[in-house]
């Protein structure tokens, strides 16, 4: 088997008394499209803090490329390659859409690049993602759908190896969903591994080549979407008994 | 925001402010010096406080250590000026880059109480400190100098030069990809930090040259008023102000405490002298809560509201042109 893109090993997150984790294992391919759900609170968005540093995890490892990274700050994992969206939209409220997508672009880049380089390919990715028109809006004045569609583009500005969305598709309609979808498809021909959190069953069942279902912090089914919808495990976390 | 053409303003500003000491009495330079001072001081706060976005009550602490610096080096060798400045910009932006590390975990009036508390310990620490005269404080002779009319007017001239490059620094950064990074601290660490900005560094290099910059405006204090002591060094007014001009004038750029502190400064010095001293910390107090409660973006924040506003009227205009047409 060749080396996964991204590799956690056995990781535990615990707030307090409460475990958030408790022993995850799941790897992501390179290039590939993965989805991770789960009932509210059953701990995705803390796998996300976990996988990309903005929380530290107790035990476990996470292993990027091959790398160790668990001990890495966000700034440095963003740098080696992975980059996230916000669950609850994180804009940077004084600046523009624009300049929302140039931090990323100049801070995140391998390489340094002149502005108008910036400007231009913070450009393109708004025109992807459908915001090229707010451009030059005030970040911190959008509507909370644009500001997920915001999160999503400042995650794509950093050039990631791996694309984490924590529910960029939340409130959206279904033509919405369908755009942001091919775009998603769209990066990910380009080679780029994506990991998609979401609660909206269809968009996640049709992106996703195989899927990890979480609940109350425990891997509970891994698997490709049809046998995920078969499974009576994932059937009882959804619904109860 | 590019008013005018910074440096060639920058060149005329400071050819005009040594000719002004040939014309005008020592009474001037005096004023003239305490605003600049004010000017160094708020432009250093905001590197902190406005790009960066954390809350620095202990500006007093630095200016001071700056001047206690200069009594130190006095007290020793007696070295010339252009060996104390540098000096108290050493010392005080390894005070400042230590004091981050130490506090920058603490967000919000955590930090900003943090900072005070520093300052309160470094006063204590100057009042039992023989040597540079404890609580009674310490005198400064100060020698003639060459070509200047006075030696005020020679320290006022040193201080046009240092608020220049105090404030072509802060602009430097401003613009700057450091600056871009602060912004983004600013309005979202978290977020900083997943979008690739070594958030630590950039606040680090945030608190060393606020501290090294406030230092230098400490640097020359001593020999501005020939005798220092604790409680003039560690004044309440000196981190009023550091804190109200940059409110004033606004905090998201550059410009704004340069704004805030030729105002509010030139307010303190007239007041001084036409009312009375006890006056200012009252006439700050009144300024601050009127600028944040009523423009919290600042002098700077209204001309930018007007400029915008004018501009839709002139879009508004021409647009009705083009339909009547
Ligand atoms: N910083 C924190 N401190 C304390 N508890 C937390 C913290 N973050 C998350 N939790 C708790 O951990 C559990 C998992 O939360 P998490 O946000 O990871 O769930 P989720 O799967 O993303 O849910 P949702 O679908 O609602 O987004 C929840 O019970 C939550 O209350
Ligand atoms: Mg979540």
């Amino acid at each position: 088997m060749t080396q996964p893109l991204l590799d956690v090993q056995e990781l535990s997150k615990h707030f307090g008394g409460f475990t958030a984790l408790d022993q995850v294992s799941l790897h992501v391919g390179k290039g590939e499209r993965f989805g991770l759900i789960g009932p509210n609170g059953s701990g995705k968005t803390t796998m996300i803090n976990c996988i990309s540093g903005a929380l530290l995890n107790e035990s476990g490892r996470v292993l990027f490329q091959g790398q160790d990274v668990t001990r890495l700050k966000p700034h440095q994992r963003t740098r080696l390659g992975i980059a996230r969206s916000f669950q609850l939209p994180r804009p940077f409220s004084s600046m523009t859409v624009l300049e929302n997508l140039c931090i990323p672009l100049e801070y995140a880049a391998k390489e340094r690049s002149r502005l108008a380089r910036r400007q231009e390919e913070a450009m393109a990715i708004l025109e992807l993602i459908g915001l090229a028109d707010k451009a030059h809006d005030h970040s911190g004045g959008l509507t909370q759908i644009d500001m997920r569609k915001l999160e999503l583009a400042r995650a794509m500005a950093a050039k990631p190896d791996l694309l984490i969305s924590d529910e960029a598709m939340a409130g959206l309609s279904g033509s919405e969903v369908d755009e942001i979808l091919d775009r998603l498809f769209t990066l990910n021909e380009r080679g780029v591994g994506v990991i998609m959190i979401e609660h909206v069953m269809k968009a996640v069942m049709r992106f996703s080549q195989r899927i990890v279902v979480l609940d109350a912090g425990a891997k509970i089914a891994e698997g490709t979407p049809d046998e995920i919808v078969n499974n009576p495990l994932v059937e009882k976390a959804y619904l109860g008994e | 925001m590019r008013i005018a053409p910074f440096w060639p303003l920058a060149a005329a500003t400071f050819v005009i402010g040594v000719a002004a000491t040939f014309y005008f009495n020592e009474y001037y330079f005096v004023a003239g010096y305490l605003v600049l001072q004010g000017l160094i001081m708020a432009t250093a706060w905001n590197i902190l406080g406005g790009f960066t976005g954390y809350v620095n009550f202990g500006s007093a602490g630095f200016f001071a250590m700056g001047a206690y610096t200069s009594v130190v080096l006095y007290t020793a060798i007696n070295p010339p000026l252009f060996v104390v400045i540098p000096a108290a910009a050493v010392v005080c932006g390894l005070l400042g880059l230590g004091a981050g590390y130490l506090t920058l975990r603490l967000r919000g009036v955590y930090f900003a109480i943090a900072t005070l508390a520093m300052a309160i310990v470094l006063e204590t620490l100057m009042v039992n400190w023989e040597y540079v005269g404890g609580a009674i404080g310490a005198f400064i002779i100060t020698e003639d100098v060459p070509f200047f009319a006075s030696y005020n007017a020679y320290l006022f001239v040193l201080m046009l030069a240092l608020a220049i490059g105090s404030v072509a620094l802060a602009r430097y950064l401003n613009f700057s990809r450091i600056g871009r990074g602060l912004a983004a601290i600013r309005d979202d660490e978290v977020a900083a930090e997943c979008a690739g900005v070594p958030t630590l560094r950039l606040k680090l290099i945030s608190t060393t040259v606020m501290g090294a910059m406030m230092g230098v405006a400490g640097a020359l204090y001593p020999y501005f008023v020939t005798f220092v002591e604790p409680v003039s060094a560690f004044s309440l007014i000196v981190a009023v102000n550091a804190i109200a001009m940059p409110m004033i004038g606004g905090t998201s750029t550059w410009v704004g405490p340069v704004i805030g502190a030729l105002l509010l400064g030139s307010v303190q010095e007239w007041t001084k002298v036409n009312i009375s001293s006890e006056l200012n910390l009252l006439i700050v107090g009144v300024l601050l809560v009127g600028f944040v409660a009523l423009a919290p973006q600042g002098i700077v924040g209204l001309a930018q509201k007007f400029a915008a506003w004018t501009r839709e009227q002139r879009e508004k205009r021409r647009g009705d042109d083009s339909a009547t047409a």
